[in-house]
């Protein structure tokens, strides 16, 4: 029994920053309909943007993470200007090939600029783990879940109560309407991208530390990510959180209790059984952004 | 003979077809009207298996083919055109009617990997079919140019070309000549009534009215999703109902 | 007629190339070149052909590569054997992605594809008693004709251009005969193509089964060649080097595959003492993205219609 909550717990961990990878593609894939093959590049990015700021500046954990951030949103944002713009209104294909494209350019210039041995994020955590009643928590992997969580709600806020949310759901769920009213379609493009690469980043920050970070870490995390997003339907924020959530314990008892060679596959079958069965998500009933 | 009882399509809540129920004679041709959203083209689809029918039944000669999918209606004789001009845009005109001429061609996979001579003899067959019909609806001069950079009338005929290389028995003309200048229409009537002269019975929707006047033995008038009147093409135009249902749309009749 | 000397004397030269490539390290280059050139026309079967795109072509290059290599080691089977084994392996792994895309399309497939590549090669790392895992299958046995064993480069560069060869005709049989054209149309336009009879279900399926005993037939070459198979076959950057030939060579030809392997084999090693990997596949990342802008049909059909712009009649698509 102990074990199972343990299991649960560490689910929760890694399903925390699934589901931040979930929002982050959930706004650009089911909203912007863009097909983000790179979306696991921006994660590899955090990590190493956290790797940047901890080992080699010296900075504070949440100095870090800011970076992390940063660095996602600013070339988020370079990407959507630069090679979506232009190609807004090609097919769905053309854009994919164009994602496809600058994941593997990312991934190769990640690898020549950090090399390909794993780095260890340091961080100023002690290792000894806490224990609170009959569960284990390292230090580490507690913050990890609180700021995902934290991070998870600013985005909840974000899309649901600000005017920048509102002006986003407007223009994806009505582009000509919503520029009628005024609504700088571009712009919200572009902070859209930006807002999902950046949470994408905020991931890779949180977990580099728990893990290594290696450059083609990114190529789990997209496919996570598109499972996360498959799972919650496309363009629904609460699908994409609790998608994330259920692919984190769901790794974590298939791991624990099955076999810990296979944890991966789980996304992977996660995808190929929904798209067969309820293409529409698990969730298709809860409400959509757009 | 095609047969349509209570045929009901519903989208999202939205009756777009509300129970239509309505036969077309054998070897005639008949024309669907009625303002926009009717539900003419929607009949269309649920009849050739683009739709699925919340309920009701189509039969075609006396085998039911609601629910089926738009290949295997293809396959009994059913062949439709669509509203926008669809074609095959980047193949040249003959090689768009050698396309529709798939179920005419028997070469299955392995026959066709070990160059057996039967499809060498098939494809000249099919070659020479095509060319027949390119003749037939006169566009024999455009064969070998990308049909996706035809004028736009022309790209309608290729439309119609393809829909009968694939030996239709009912024909199922959704809009033909949208679009069309008065010589080509006139072009288009003919070739309809030619085409119903090789006993192929022909469905049309229409806003022409003219063409629709001329050319059908009988006429059917949809709105809101039901038939409102059904009969000869001078009794429609009389008919109080099919006036009302016009004058209450942007689209009276001609 | 430019176009047909330039093939013939292409044929001329790669008959005879074992005669003036000096250096073995060519040979063994253009070997995996051959190899490329059947990976890349068969995913251009399903890319080019009926417009899905395959990110997880790897897979069943991959599962030939294991089937040939698992009989020919623990069953003995002789890789004349072997090699239909492994295409039938393979394309009964396509058939049921066929199958799996009935209701998918686009993006949807793409992911489907990546994911059963996942599966696959995960499968192939924790399965120690089948696969050995990540150590590998060693010494896999080289093909014997008769009393000789096809152990040489020459002699091994003659069987995969035979297998480049065939692979090509069958493609070339396919696309130009009544099932290319159900293909195309299906690519072009699925909705009228299933008004006139075109069963797009089958014919999706035909082109996943078709390609993938392809793809297995490459695998089996390369078991048989390198004499190791490892989970190594499933990397990703297998499938974006296939990708990128059908795209960048022209998708939808046949020329353009061919033309495609034979640049992206030819180019990294010719850059290889200049440039290091990574920075290739980093200029592989920047190629997609720019040949997407620029030239999105690739270069074969961008070098057609420059030429039919030159000479305005020319005879139908054959």
């Amino acid at each position: 029994m102990e074990q199972l909550l343990q299991h649960l717990v560490n689910g929760l961990v890694l399903g925390g920053t699934y589901a931040l990878l979930g929002i982050g593609l959930t706004l650009i894939f089911g909203l912007m309909s863009v097909v983000n093959f790179a979306h696991g590049e921006f994660y590899t990015l955090g990590a190493y943007a956290a790797f940047a700021a901890l080992a080699l500046a010296g900075l504070p954990f949440f100095a870090a993470l800011l970076a992390a951030i940063a660095a996602g949103a600013l070339l988020g944002a370079l990407c959507e200007r630069a090679l979506l713009r232009p190609l807004r209104g090609h097919s769905i294909d053309t854009i994919m090939l164009v994602m496809i494209g600058v994941w593997i350019a990312m991934q190769n210039a990640e690898l020549l600029a950090w090399g390909g041995v794993a780095r260890s994020i340091p961080h100023p955590f002690p290792t000894a783990p806490l224990t609170l009643g009959p569960l284990n928590i390292a230090p580490l992997r507690l913050f990890v879940v609180l700021t995902a969580a934290a991070l998870i709600g600013l985005a909840w806020l974000l899309i649901q109560k600000t005017r920048l949310g509102t002006a986003m759901r407007a223009t994806f769920q009505d582009r000509d309407t919503a520029a009628l009213m005024g609504v700088p379609i571009g712009r919200i493009h572009t902070l859209t991208f930006a807002f999902g690469a950046a949470l994408a980043a905020a991931a890779g920050a949180l977990l580099g530390p728990v893990f290594l970070a290696y450059p083609s870490m990114g190529d789990l995390a997209s496919l996570k990510a598109f499972s996360v997003v498959i799972l919650g339907g496309l363009g629904n924020l609460a699908g994409a959180t609790l998608g994330g959530l259920l692919l984190g314990v769901a790794e974590e008892l298939g791991a624990g209790y099955v076999s810990s060679g296979y944890r991966d596959a789980v996304g992977f079958v996660a995808i190929i059984l929904v798209l067969l069965f309820r293409p529409a998500g698990l969730f298709a009933r809860a409400e959509r952004i757009g | 003979m095609l047969v349509v009882e209570d045929l009901q399509v519903e989208f999202g809540g939205v009756l777009a077809l509300a129970g239509v129920s309505f036969s077309v004679e054998p070897g005639t041709i008949t024309s669907l009207i009625g303002p926009n959203g009717a539900g003419k083209t929607t009949a269309f689809n649920a009849i050739t298996g683009y739709l699925r029918p919340t309920r009701g039944r189509v039969a075609w000669q006396g085998e039911p083919i609601a629910g089926r999918r738009p290949c295997e209606i293809a396959r009994r004789g059913v062949v439709r055109t669509f509203q926008r001009t669809s074609v095959f845009p980047t193949l040249s005109v003959f090689d768009n009617v050698r396309t529709g001429l798939h179920l005419r061609g028997t070469a299955g996979v392995w026959s066709i990997l070990g160059r057996m001579p039967r499809v060498s003899a098939e494809e000249r067959r099919l070659a020479a079919a095509a060319d027949e019909i390119l003749t037939f609806v006169g566009l024999a001069h455009r064969r070998d140019e990308r049909a996706g950079e035809l004028p736009y009338g022309e790209q309608r005929l290729v439309e119609l070309a393809v829909a009968l290389a694939a030996r239709p028995r009912l024909l199922l003309l959704d809009e033909p000549a949208a679009g069309m200048t008065g010589a080509e229409k006139d072009r288009l009537v003919a070739l309809i009534r030619k085409i119903r002269g090789d006993d192929v019975t022909v469905l049309v929707v229409e806003h022409d009215m003219r063409l629709v006047m001329g050319i059908s033995q009988t006429v059917i008038v949809l709105n809101h999703g039901r038939v409102i009147a059904e009969g000869a093409p001078a009794e429609m135009r009389a008919h109080p109902e099919v006036i009302r249902a016009y004058l209450g749309s942007s689209d009276a009749p001609a | 007629m430019i176009a047909r000397a330039a093939v013939a004397l292409g044929a001329v030269a790669a008959v005879s190339a074992p005669l003036w490539v000096a250096n073995p390290y060519h040979l063994h280059v253009l070997i995996m070149a051959g190899i490329f050139t059947i990976l890349a026309l068969s995913l251009n079967l399903l890319l080019g052909y009926t417009g899905q795109l395959s990110l997880g072509h790897a897979a069943f290059f991959g599962i030939g590569a294991y089937t040939s290599a698992l009989l020919a080691l623990r069953l003995s089977w002789s890789f004349w054997l072997a090699l239909p084994a492994a295409a039938l392996a393979s394309g009964l792994a396509g058939w049921a992605i066929g199958r799996l895309a009935l209701k998918l399309r686009g993006a949807y497939f793409v992911l489907v594809t990546i994911s059963f590549a996942g599966v696959i090669s995960l499968v192939s790392i924790n399965w120690m008693d089948l696969t050995n895992g990540p150590l590998g299958l060693p010494g896999v046995p080289p093909p014997t004709l008769g009393p000789w064993t096809l152990r040489t480069k020459t002699a091994y560069w003659y069987l995969v251009l035979a297998g480049a060869a065939l692979t090509y005709l069958v493609c070339h049989r396919l696309v130009t005969s009544r099932i290319g054209r159900a293909l195309v149309a299906l690519r072009d336009n699925e909705p009228l193509a299933e008004s006139v009879g075109i069963d797009g279900t089958r014919y999706l399926v035909l082109a996943a089964v078709i390609s993938a005993a392809m793809a297995g037939v490459a695998g089996s070459l390369y078991a048989h060649y390198t004499r190791f198979v490892s989970p190594e076959v499933f990397l990703f950057s297998y499938t974006v080097t296939m990708v990128i030939m059908v795209i960048a060579g022209g998708q939808g030809t046949l020329a353009g595959p061919v033309v495609g392997a034979l640049l992206f084999t030819a180019l990294p090693e010719a850059l290889r003492e200049a440039v290091a990997w990574q920075w290739q596949m980093l200029a592989y990342g920047v190629v997609l993205v720019l040949f997407v802008f620029f030239l999105p049909r690739g270069l074969v059909p961008a070098l057609n219609d420059v030429r039919r712009r030159a000479a305005p009649s020319r005879p139908p698509l054959q």
